[in-house]
């Protein structure tokens, strides 16, 4: 019996996402008295990959399979699949990100193993085996029951945190088979940045609505976001009119984040934007309109012209970070 | 080719969700229904594709896993364009279950292209599209924000983390669409409403599937304390809140 953690390896990296993962599969792993075996695909040091054993990972595999580059979900899941069996997992645990929900539901269906879509927390219970998740994108919990032997999670993302859990990992390679059936898809071209810090795994996000009045005045979030180590992000109308680009856009109709803390600068707090950012461990708001919608979702807000706050936040932020 | 679209019936957004007393299910009543946001986008994309590319589509169809309650969203796909539509039967009890039941009726019709929202508004699932696709041992690619099909090829973009890819899949295959798709959603034309009443709603018993999960109860979120509104002559103090009281920063 195994946790079956799936992580991903970024240009031969694992990010804090991914050891948040292995965390929350240690304490899986605890309560149910078994141990975690985390699973990465790409090339990667054993180095890095001994990182995971600082969260609780007993074992890493590794497959390091040229056609494994670009994701083809098919033939992702049949390699979680193979592993699942190799380790003989009960629950298998993925990010509720780009690669899970590829792969999740795939796995969920190959395996008839029930899955909890972007959980928010471990099981409430084990037995029957309960974890609750967001619906009505964050206005009711729901407490899902699964009822099949092996189980599937994905988490969402800063839902857990990092725990540290050390034990000493050992790292195995693993050669998975392929069918027919798997590799239906090509890609042809990508086009990525990297090194950048993804909207939908900062811990902070800077964000700028409509009240920012134009593209011109995007410099101090940009700046705002850098001394924070943040990713940037807008409301809808501004996307929509081509200040910033669509990839920024969260929302209903957009991303929908979970960070430690979000900054929303000249957003009025419309119901669909907040269906994007509810999640948010703290929200501070800064609107000239204290009667603003966003006001009821912040946590900390200022009243007042974004223009002239943004600067000072600015200068604050300095200030703190030379006393830190 | 043939496209199939996936239509999910889920509460608008500015619902309120209320519970029922047991807090076991959800207190439908007053709630107004509609297609839930992706798929409508999906649907308008596949229309988009019908009407330009010179009959290389044949047949927009629509489908929905679901007892007679949503018919009414039915039918507006179609009257937002679709040319036909089918229910299956049952009130599903997961998005396994809801895949299965597609599953059946895809096998009995055949589809080229299967086209799926990332998620619906009500469970925030992101899971029929991909185990439709595995239960159908077809292709599937997830986060597509563009797609076209030239010479009888379909061409793809899915959103990956930090960028873009673009891309061809074997056919055929479900795409599980996101933003990007198509920019409007179609709205219903008056025409389009009256057309649609005689257009072909077929219901379909169920295929006899079962579900993986259930929901054993629904909790709402403890409401938010108030917000602290800090001056704005002194930002600074915001700063030391984030970091000593909320510890965040
Ligand atoms: C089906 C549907 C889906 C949608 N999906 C999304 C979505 O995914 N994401 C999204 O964001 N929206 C979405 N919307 C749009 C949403 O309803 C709002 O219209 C949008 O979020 C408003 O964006 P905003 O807050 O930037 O702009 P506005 O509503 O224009 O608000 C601007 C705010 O800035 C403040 N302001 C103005 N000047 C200043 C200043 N100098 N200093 C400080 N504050 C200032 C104003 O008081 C106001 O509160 C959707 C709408 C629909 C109908």
């Amino acid at each position: 019996m195994s946790i079956l953690v799936y992580i991903e390896n970024r240009e031969g990296k694992f990010h804090k996402g991914a050891f948040e993962l292995v965390s929350y599969a240690a304490r899986i792993a605890k309560d149910t008295n078994t141990t975690v075996v985390a699973l990465s695909i790409g090339e990667i040091t054993k180095e890095e990959m001994s990182r995971a054993g600082t969260y609780g990972a007993s074992k890493v595999i590794t497959v390091n399979v040229p056609r494994l580059t670009a994701l083809d979900n098919a033939a992702y899941t049949s390699v979680i699949e193979q592993a699942v069996s190799l380790e003989a997992a009960t629950v298998v645990v993925l990010a509720s990100g780009f690669t899970g929900k590829a792969i999740a539901p795939r796995l969920s269906a190959r395996l008839k193993a029930g899955l909890v879509p972007a959980a928010v927390t471990v099981p409430v219970s084990y037995n029957p085996f309960v974890i609750r998740k967001k619906t009505f994108n964050g206005k009711a919990l729901a407490e899902i029951q699964v009822n099949t032997a092996i189980k599937i999670i994905t988490l969402n993302p800063n839902s857990f945190g990092l725990h540290e859990m050390p034990v000493s990992s050992e790292i195995v390679e693993f050669q998975p088979a392929f069918s027919e059936r798997d590799f239906g898809t090509k890609v042809l071209s990508t086009d990525k940045q990297v090194g950048k810090v993804l909207l939908t795994e900062a811990d902070i996000v800077v964000s700028g609505g409509r009240g920012m009045k134009g593209p011109e005045n995007w410099g101090p979030i940009e700046e705002l976001a850098g001394l924070l180590g943040a990713a940037t992000s807008c409301s809808r109308p501004v996307a929509d009119e081509g200040w910033r680009s669509h990839t920024e856009h969260v929302g209903q109709t957009g991303k929908v984040i979970a960070p430690i803390l979000y900054f929303a600068l000249g957003i009025s707090g419309a119901i669909q934007h907040v269906a994007g950012v509810s999640s948010s461990k703290v929200i501070v708001a800064v609107n000239k309109d204290p009667e603003a919608p966003i006001f009821s979702v912040a946590d900390y807000g200022i009243v007042g012209d974004v223009q002239k706050v943004l600067p000072e936040l600015i200068d604050a932020v300095k200030a703190f970070k030379a006393n830190a | 080719m043939k496209i199939l679209v996936c239509i999910s019936n889920v509460p608008d957004t500015t619902t309120k969700i209320k519970l029922s007393a047991d807090s076991k299910s959800v207190d439908t009543s007053g709630i107004q229904w509609v297609i839930n946001p992706w798929d409508e986008l999906a649907l308008t994309r596949a229309l988009e594709l019908k009407e330009t590319t010179g009959g290389a589509i044949e047949k927009v169809t629509v489908a929905t896993v679901g007892t007679a309650e949503v018919e009414p969203t039915l039918r507006k796909a179609l009257a937002i364009g679709a040319d036909d539509a089918f229910r299956v039967d049952i009130n599903p009890q997961d998005a396994y279950q809801v895949a299965a039941e597609l599953t059946g009726l895809i096998k009995a019709n055949p589809y080229d292209i299967i086209l799926c929202g990332i998620e619906s508004s009500d469970y925030n699932g992101s899971a029929v599209g991909g185990m439709l696709a595995e239960l159908l041992g077809i292709a599937s690619v997830s986060s597509v924000s563009s797609l076209s099909v030239v010479n009888g090829e379909v061409q793809l973009t899915r959103e990956i983390d930090g960028g873009k890819e673009t891309m061809v899949s074997s056919l055929p295959f479900t795409a599980i669409v996101q933003k990007g798709i198509s920019l409007e959603p179609r709205i219903p034309s008056m025409r389009g409403i009256m057309t649609a009443r005689a257009k072909p709603l077929q219901v379909v018993p169920s295929f006899g599937t079962e579900s993986l999960t259930l929901i054993s109860g629904f909790k709402l979120p403890a409401p938010k304390a108030a917000c602290h509104i800090v001056d704005g002559e002194n930002v600074k103090d915001l700063i030391r809140l984030l970091h000593e009281e909320a510890k965040v920063i």
